[in-house]
């Protein structure tokens, strides 16, 4: 049994003006270096869920622990040049070059500048970019696919144990989408660290996750396998999901 | 024609250093003008993105101030603070404040919201998102509003001369007076001339911004 890397206790959410809370009285256990993905249609709190993590939201009530450690208490700012942090629109800043981008977080945390300079080029290489050719270029010269690549440079450029992904490859085409996941895949499988990624898509969840928490109006309907979700799905909303993709599966075979 | 054309080879000849000195004077009422300017409009544009409830408090305000033409404010301020360069001043800092002012605070709110949250996600704390982020994605539009500000003051300074400022506006005057068409050449095209020069400055400094595409 590994360590646990991220804890909820009994966490609640709710927005200003808002009738239903966000997020209602979840709490949950992951394990260190386990992929977990976050499968909810969009407003049942799963992104509230993942920023409640980097603090960028506060819960109302309830705590999280990070390797057994409340969050509440330390340092927002450090916590956070702590965990990688991945968005679907990619947030690369334009007016830095790529190489400039993925040296945002070392740079703070006062690395010195040869040390920086030999990570920026093994994350572009290991993103798949020459860090010669891409390494001066701004983001606009730069294709979706690759720009969202660049990004998951920048989130692991300080050595994260946690990665957060907030629907990472929902703007991206069908295949580079299916491209990236596979070199996420592979980056998890090549470093021991937690992964967070939140999805809509019951695919991409079952696909990229070890383990799948299916959310729905901010509470947990079921976290286990991909098998156990597939095969026992512990709630009507997740039977849904489940036939709903199906349906889907069965419009390919009557195509074929 | 001929007539024209020897009158301005005379002026040249004979007062080529008092032009130079209308020149210096109209250059640096300008730049002074749009420094003043900036230094006010900047602030306040970037304090209406941050407080929505002052903004349409200070943009009426020099929105109305604006509506005044620049001759009237001159003459309004003679009484209050006399003549010279400080009225003159003023005046062109009241004008050159609005178009710096709207295009710093629409250059501030054109950041995209998910650009701060990623810049907050990744760590950074209020200064650096300001410095590091929001600065320079604003820069572009703060460089284009002072970039009309600076060419409606290189226009409007001329009739600072009226009030004893100098600059090329004298020059103007006295052409009108003496209904000398050398003279009003020769001033109004080096005021056009300036105001193209400070035009093709901005023009490069916003090419030389990185964020600008």
């Amino acid at each position: 049994m590994k360590d646990t890397a991220i804890e909820f206790r009994q966490v609640s959410k709710k927005f200003k003006g808002a009738g239903k809370p966000a997020v209602s009285d979840v709490s949950l256990t992951i394990r260190e270096g386990e992929f977990i993905t976050i499968l909810g249609s969009s407003g049942c709190g799963k992104t509230t869920l993942l920023k409640m993590v980097n603090r960028l939201y506060e819960p109302d009530s309830g705590e999280i622990l990070l390797f057994g450690k409340p969050i509440a208490k330390e340092n927002p700012m450090e916590l956070r040049r702590k965990i990688g942090y991945v968005i679907q629109q990619v947030g690369l800043f334009p007016h830095m070059t790529v190489a400039e981008n993925v040296s945002i977080v070392p740079k703070m945390l006062k690395w010195e500048p040869g040390k920086i300079k030999e990570r920026v080029e093994a994350l572009l290489t290991m993103a798949g970019l020459d860090p010669e050719q891409y390494g001066k270029r701004y983001p606009r010269q730069l294709s979706g696919g690759q720009q969202q690549r660049v990004g998951l440079a920048r989130a692991l450029a300080a050595d994260p144990k946690i990665l957060l992904l907030d629907e990472p490859f929902g703007a991206l085409d069908a295949i580079t989408r299916s491209v990236l996941q596979d070199e996420l895949l592979k980056v998890h499988q090549e470093m021991p660290k937690t992964f967070l990624l939140v999805t809509h898509d019951i695919n991409e969840a079952l696909k990229l996750g070890n383990r799948i928490l299916v959310m729905n109006e901010g509470k947990v309907c079921q976290f286990g396998t991909p098998r156990e979700i597939v095969q026992h799905p512990e709630d009507p909303f997740v039977e849904t999901l489940i036939r709903s993709a199906r349906e889907q599966e069965r419009l390919w075979e009557e195509l074929l | 024609m001929t007539e024209i054309w020897t009158g301005i080879r005379m002026y040249f000849e004979t007062n080529g250093a008092e032009y130079l000195l209308c020149v210096k004077e109209h250059f640096m009422i300008s730049v002074l003008a749009l420094l003043t300017a900036s230094v006010i409009g900047i602030p306040l544009g970037y304090l209406c993105v941050c407080r929505k409830k002052w903004e349409r408090w200070i943009t009426g305000a020099f929105q109305v101030l604006r509506i005044i033409p620049s001759v009237a404010i001159l003459i309004l301020l003679i009484p209050v603070i006399g003549t010279g360069v400080r009225p003159a001043m003023t005046a062109l800092v009241l004008l050159a404040v609005p178009p710096i002012l709207m295009n710093t605070a629409a250059g501030f709110s054109e950041v995209p919201a998910f650009m701060l949250e990623t810049a907050e996600g990744l760590g950074m704390t209020e200064r650096q998102m300001f410095w590091k982020v929001k600065v320079p994605l604003a820069m572009p539009m703060i460089l284009t509003g002072m970039r009309t500000a600076a060419i409606e003051i290189i226009a409007s300074a001329t009739i600072a001369a009226k009030i004893g400022a100098g600059g090329l506006g004298g020059i103007i005057l006295t052409g009108l007076g003496l209904n000398r068409t050398d003279l009003l050449l020769i001033g109004g095209i080096s005021v056009a001339l300036l105001s193209l020069a400070a035009g093709m400055v901005f023009r490069l400094l916003m090419k030389l911004q990185p964020a600008a595409a």
